[in-house]
């Protein structure tokens, strides 16, 4: 790689750049459709920066900024500060706690002056994903080995668990996108097999009565045994994992999950998972509603019911062609509530239709496919590493919020990549990218 | 190691697709399948707003509007743009008010209707407020003056026939089958509710849209969908208003009712009830409260009298006994009857007569004139034994459709709602009282207008119609037209129709008893209700009558009553009064009508019987009833206060000793017509109202 003559622009792959643009152009229009109102001038509007969109194209040209820094540095830059980065993350994540402003029911906000503030808990994807990258790649890494997998769980799951002590539950969720990451070096895929059968035993928990779930179990387990009657004859043991597997089936469902809910989660957490698979939550005792209550009190509809609902009439509403950019009354009238955040996507659900929505997810799709084959084409184990951390966090986010305005998923507050409206997420998602596409022009070299 | 695990990324690929397709799928349920979404979204930001159409107005006689529209100003603030830059003091020197009073307004509107939406902070503002505010708005940032249609009466007169409009209540709604809707304003009474579907017009639509918050922001669609506003269409009345003032002004601190009416088309030219009050009360912001007053008065001031008091006629029926008799030939114009002071033929003595002078009943004419009870008891009893038609019962049957011709013991049709039709018994009823063992004797006072007869004032006003025209008459009706009458407007059709009742009784017949009534002011008993310049025909009544107090049955002062028409020769207006436990008909009530007529006819009135009408208007002639009656009523209502609430304030008012004295007896002790009370079935209190003591 020469240095002589730094030409950002050789090796770059443009396509993940256009695409990029593209979705932050799209972004600013969707936060503009929701925030313009009749006889705002709209040049005054964007050059005030006083509203939203013209915050948001501000953030853009700063990010933009922070592109070319970033495609001007050298990858080795990245491999070498992968460690101290993770470590100034972590301390960024911890200052949270003394420094904290409290806005809206979170506690991971630091604010420098009036109208700045920073969420360490966004920024530290990067920085783990840099990490985690660094840690697989190493030669002395033999990921085959439980005790390096749990290393790499560890770098993972720390940021997630103080970041759930900062009651931001929907970041913390993000950092598990990263065993996909994973998945791909060998982590052996039963692990991913385990964890996504308990998820679908604890939501069949919640959602089928306690005694015909039990039936069910017994009746699946008694199937697999008449069905593997031959081998069970030949190996005796067999027949015990299965019914061991049964009991632990049954044992989730009948105490695990009723104590998780009752003894550790929050009151207000555990309706808000009820609410998002749509079934009611009776409080078990006057201090668990009152608590309901508390937590709700003062929060700006964070009934996650009504947003659920209001969203998807929003994008119901749309229909196949939409109502066009500023006719949505759903968006433009405020009845979905975080809809310049969250919620975006229900601006481009209503005013463009199916039509609007399936380009945007082409584009989501497009940008995802295009980051794997550019993870495979990678020599260095650091740049696959990091590519497909890239794709994980992504593809987290946009499925999740996605899922979530359309009623698939439950609440969770995380924002839409490049869309939402928010400094700090699309500085994050802008450095992640560009990062990768730095790693990517240099494709040839071999970090480590 | 790399290699090694190449495939899976061909898997990674596969969860994203995946997951991508479930997302796809949920979209084409969302938004290709499912269609509630939409309606779901033009229901939570499509607000249909009604625009309500201006009621038709109402124009008397000579075009002058007695019930019209206005514009009264509330004034409207929005709390959450009130926070600052009000300058609070100047408001309230406005609107008369303290800071403290300010801050509750303030507080009550938040709590009613959010802060970011508006609330009405002083509603119906005087005109003098309004100027002031409207001068001075720009101080109070987040207030509005909002104009709100109310119905005016210009002239104050006409509660009782005009009506008044309200808030339709869940049972107008079921009855229109959906056609108003709560916030509609319907007419309840009088011509408002009778001409409710000529007044109202046509609601329009404006679809606007509302936001999260319920503000509206804007029109929808650009208002393509709306529909315009038609308003209600004007109603031209028979109604002179000054006459009907007058009407008023003469009734008022008594109780009873006055019906004029144009005899030639039946429309009618004052209607009153007494005790009367001024319709506005019924308008703007103390409308609630004037309501409640009214209802809870004992003497029912919102009971129009003149088409719901039932009262009988008494003498004011001898005119019609006279024409039964003539026209079945039973007698001729120079029939006497020796009256010698009462009436021995059944052997009772009774009814007693006024007069006792020999020749006072010598012919038809006289016997009016003087207003002879025994020659209309004879007269009465030889029409229903009459031998033609072989028996009392069959003889009273054929006199009781002469009564049905004359309008009597049936509703006429008039344009208000829930008229009474007082009553003629019929036979059946005889029989039953009498266990069919009655003869002429036994009611024989149904000769001389008492007995079980009773019949409303607009009844009687009716019948004065049918002598005058000799014979027909046009149901009696206030509006003469509606403005842009088409063919589909069949409501006036009933009002054009002449009924030829009673054409087939000879005008000699019809002379014959004229000329009676014109004796009755030039030299009979209404001599004192004569008008110089004009030849009035009428005839005086001085009803007994009795009312259940306080378990008693008790005699009152007579009614005074009185029907007239004038002038003789081509009749312009006929009247029918009654003045309730007035006393001698002519004094009272032949007085009164005799000022209406010369006002209709001259257009005004000389400065001498100016003061005669402000005499009558300043006399109190309430029955002394009422005042006990009022006290029962609101002890019990007090006393029903105390037991639901154990709040003593009201109660304690009824607790001190002095209490009222008994119901007061007849003031002047003067020696009633009648001494023979009928049975005990007469239903001669005039009339039952149904009380339902609720507000207080």
């Amino acid at each position: 790689m020469s240095q002589q003559n730094p030409a950002i622009s050789k090796g770059i792959d443009w396509l993940l750049v256009w695409l990029y643009i593209i979705l932050v152009s799209i972004g600013i229009a969707a936060i503009f459709a929701t925030t313009y109102r009749e006889g705002d001038s709209i040049v005054q509007g964007f050059l005030s920066l006083k509203t939203d969109y013209s915050k948001q194209a501000l953030f853009f040209i700063i990010a933009g900024v922070l592109a070319i820094f970033i495609l001007l540095t050298d990858s080795k830059f990245f491999t070498a500060t992968a460690n101290i980065s993770y470590a100034i993350g972590m301390v960024l994540l911890l200052l949270v706690f003394p420094f904290h402003t409290e806005v809206m029911g979170t506690k991971s906000i630091i604010r420098f002056g009036s109208s700045f503030q920073l969420q360490p808990a966004e920024l530290c994807k990067v920085f783990v994903n840099l990490a985690l990258a660094k840690y697989l790649s190493r030669i002395e890494t033999d990921f085959n080995k439980p005790k390096a997998q749990l290393i790499a769980i560890a770098i993972a799951i720390v940021p997630a668990l103080i970041t759930i002590a900062q009651s931001e539950t929907g970041l913390a969720l993000v950092y598990f996108s990263f065993f996909l990451v994973m998945y791909r070096e060998g982590l052996p895929a039963m692990y991913l097999v385990v964890g996504f059968s308990v998820a679908v035993l604890v939501v069949a928990t919640l959602l089928i009565e306690p005694n015909l779930l039990a039936i069910i179990l017994t009746a699946l387990a008694i199937l697999t045994i008449y069905f593997l009657r031959r081998q069970i004859k030949r190996r005796r043991e067999l027949l015990f994992i299965i019914v061991s597997i049964w009991g632990v089936c049954v044992g989730i469902q009948r105490f695990a999950v009723p104590y998780v809910f009752e003894n550790v989660l929050k009151p207000y957490q555990v309706k808000r998972i009820y609410d998002t698979i749509g079934k009611e939550y009776v409080p078990k005792d006057e201090a668990a509603k009152a608590e309901i209550d508390k937590q709700t009190k003062g929060k700006k509809k964070e009934d996650g019911n009504y947003n659920v609902r209001q969203s998807k009439i929003a994008i119901g509403s749309g229909g196949f062609l939409g109502k066009g950019l500023l006719s949505g009354t759903q968006t433009r009238y405020d009845f979905v509530p975080e809809q310049r955040t969250d919620f975006i996507f229900c601006t481009i659900g209503e005013g463009f239709g199916f039509i609007g929505s399936t380009i945007l997810l082409g584009i989501y799709f497009l940008m995802l496919m295009r980051i794997v084959t550019i993870a495979e084409r990678q020599r260095s184990v650091f740049s696959r590493c990091y590519a497909y951390g890239v794709a994980a966090v992504l593809f987290f986010h946009v499925a999740i919020n996605i899922c979530m305005t359309i009623g698939l998923a439950p609440v969770i507050g995380i924002p839409l990549p490049f869309i939402s409206y928010g400094g700090t997420a699309l500085l994050t998602f802008t450095m992640l990218l560009f990062i990768l596409i730095r790693l990517d022009a240099d494709r040839q070299m071999v970090l480590r | 190691m790399s290699v090694f695990n190449q495939s899976r990324s061909t898997v990674i690929r596969l969860i994203f697709i995946g997951l991508f397709v479930i997302i796809l799928a949920q979209l084409i349920n969302l938004q290709l399948i499912s269609g509630k979404y939409k309606q779901a979204a033009m229901d939570n930001a499509v607000y249909p707003k009604v625009v309500y159409p201006n009621r038709g107005i109402i124009y008397d006689r000579k075009n002058r509007a007695i019930l019209n529209n206005s514009i009264m100003y509330d004034l409207v603030v929005v709390p959450s743009q009130a926070r600052k830059d009000v300058d609070t003091m100047a408001l309230c020197r406005i609107l008369e008010i303290d800071t403290a009073e300010y801050r509750k307004r303030m507080v009550e509107s938040i709590f009613k209707n959010t802060a970011v939406r508006p609330s009405v902070f002083e509603d119906l503002l005087s005109a003098e407020m309004y100027a002031r505010l409207d001068e001075n708005l720009w101080k109070f940032p987040g207030f509005d003056l909002v104009p709100r249609p109310v119905r005016v009466y210009p002239f104050k007169a006409g509660a009782n026939l005009l009506g008044y409009i309200g808030e339709a209540d869940s049972g107008v709604i079921k009855r229109s089958k959906g056609f108003y809707r709560m916030g509609d304003y319907v007419g309840l009474s009088g011509m408002e509710a009778y001409y409710e579907k000529v007044l109202m017009g046509q609601r329009g639509v404006n679809y606007m849209i509302k936001d999260n918050k319920n503000r509206l922001v804007g029109n929808w669609e650009n208002g393509m969908y709306d529909t315009a506003a038609i308003a209600g269409r004007d109603l031209k009345t028979y109604i002179d208003v000054e006459v009907q003032q007058l009407a008023e002004k003469l009734l008022q601190n008594k109780v009873g009712a006055i019906v004029a009416i144009e005899p030639k088309t039946g429309g009618i030219i004052a209607m009153a009830s007494g005790p009367v009050f001024d319709p506005n009360l019924l308008t703007g912001s103390e409308r609630q409260k004037n309501f409640n007053k009214l209802f809870l008065d004992v003497s029912s001031p919102l009971l129009n009298r003149a088409i719901k008091g039932q009262y009988p006629p008494g003498s004011t029926f001898k005119p019609l006994g006279g024409l039964i008799a003539l026209d079945e030939g039973l007698i001729t114009p120079s029939f006497g009857y020796g009256c010698g002071g009462r009436y021995g033929a059944c052997g009772i003595g009774k009814p007693a007569c006024t007069h006792s002078n020999a020749g006072h009943a010598a012919n038809l004419r006289l016997a009016t004139a003087n207003s002879c009870n025994s020659y209309f008891t004879h007269v009465y009893r030889m029409a229903v034994d009459n031998p033609k038609y072989g028996g009392v019962k069959k003889g009273y049957e054929h006199w009781r459709e002469y009564m049905t011709a004359f309008g009597l013991g049936h509703r006429i049709g008039i344009d208000l709602p829930s008229e009474d039709k007082g009553n003629i018994p019929d036979t059946a009823l005889y029989n039953k009282v009498y266990r069919g063992a009655w003869s002429s004797c036994t009611n024989l006072t149904l000769g001389i207008g008492q007995d079980m007869m009773l019949a409303t004032p607009v009844q009687l006003a009716n019948a004065t119609c049918i002598i005058a025209n000799k014979g027909y008459y046009y149901t009696p009706h206030f509006v003469e037209k509606i403005n842009g009458e088409t063919k589909e407007d069949t409501i006036l059709n009933a009002f054009r129709k002449r009924h030829n009742v009673l054409t087939q009784i000879s005008d000699t017949a019809y002379e014959a008893i004229i000329s009676g009534m014109q004796d009755v002011v030039d030299i009979g008993t209404a001599r004192i209700a004569r008008v110089e310049g004009i030849s009035m025909c009428a005839k005086t009544g001085t009803a007994q009558n009795f009312k259940v107090i306080d378990g008693k049955r008790t005699e009152l002062n007579e009614n005074s009553m009185f029907i007239c028409f004038a002038p003789r020769e081509n009749p312009k207006i006929a009247v029918a009064v009654v003045v309730e436990n007035a006393g001698y008909g002519a004094t009272w009530a032949g007085r009164m009508a005799s000022l209406l007529v010369e006002k209709f006819i001259t257009d005004s009135l000389t400065t001498e019987r100016k003061k005669l009408a402000d005499e009558i208007a300043n006399k109190n002639l309430m029955p002394g009833y009422l005042v006990r009656e009022q006290y029962k009523q609101d002890s019990i209502r007090a006393y029903n206060w105390f037991k639901l609430t154990k709040d003593t304030s009201v109660i304690k008012r009824f607790q001190r000793r002095n209490t009222p004295a008994a119901p007061p007896i007849p003031a002047d002790g003067r020696t009633p017509v009648i001494k023979n009370t009928p049975p005990a079935i007469n239903n001669r209190t005039t009339f039952k109202i149904k009380r339902t003591a609720t507000a207080i």
